[in-house]
């Protein structure tokens, strides 16, 4: 005789197996590296240089409505840590580009801004929200990630993970 | 029941639990990313968007259905309160 507690044991096994052949790609999270931007078939400016710098990738949308609250704060972030190492990218995921220019033209952002029109990047990173930023390391590796834009609550975190990660020096030559 | 019986009975459920979890993770399964939502997001998916012209709406509404309270207003139409 099979026990009832043993069925519910076999059946919980089954479902967490099967959910887990789903194969969905995991979420970039701290400790990852982050996916090369070059490559990732952008659309834009070119990509400012950032190697051996700290990265903030955000990604946002012009039907975002924190994304436009986030672009003034980065850009401030950018004008007070660029000259020490910071670089700060926007990456789009706008399908509409003139939904994306007309966003930017009207934010003036003084930070680099893309677009990802096939969600190549976006998708290979998963973000979990609108919007998600990532910070990397000097070395490429993704240290916090920030789901959501909280205003001043998400400054104040960002420029204490900035100094940190700013003051952990150069890489290497 | 019969051990024989209890087996099959535990290997179908556990087939359908399977079947069930893999149908619901798959791709046929729609799934709407965090990035994908500007349609979602746009003003017109917003049932409330206009609310003077909802409240004239609702007003047509009760007033040719003789409905009022119908929709969730307090009371409920019999005129007690």
């Amino acid at each position: 005789m099979v026990a009832p507690r043993a069925c519910f044991r076999w059946l919980g096994i089954a479902v967490s197996a099967a959910a887990l052949s789903a194969g969905l790609p995991a979420q970039v999270a701290p400790g990852g590296a982050f996916p090369a931007l070059a490559g990732a078939g952008l659309d834009g400016g070119p990509l400012p240089a950032t190697e051996g710098k700290v990265v903030l990738v955000d990604f946002w949308a012009s039907w975002c409505a924190p994304c436009k609250a986030s672009f003034p704060a980065y850009s401030r972030l950018q004008s007070a840590y660029a000259d020490r190492g910071l670089v700060v990218v926007a990456v789009s995921v706008d399908e509409d580009a003139s939904a994306c220019a007309a966003f930017v033209a009207r934010l003036r952002p003084s930070f680099a801004t893309v677009r990802d029109p096939g969600h190549r990047l976006v998708g290979a990173v998963r973000v979990p929200t609108m919007p998600t930023s990532y910070l990397v390391d000097r070395s490429g590796k993704v240290r916090f990630v920030h789901a959501g834009f909280h205003g001043e609550q998400t400054m104040r975190e960002l420029r204490a993970e900035i100094e940190a990660l700013l003051g952990e020096g150069q890489a290497g030559p | 029941m019969s051990r024989a019986r209890l087996r099959l009975a535990l290997l179908a459920a556990l087939g359908a639990a399977a079947a069930l979890a893999g149908g619901c993770s798959t791709a046929s399964a729609v799934r709407v990313h965090p990035w994908e939502r500007a349609t979602l997001a746009d003003v017109a998916m917003n049932p409330d968007r206009d609310p003077v012209g909802t409240a004239m709406n609702e007003h047509v509404y009760f007033s040719r259905e003789a409905a009022s309270g119908g929709r969730g207003v307090g009371g409920s139409g019999c005129g007690c309160n």
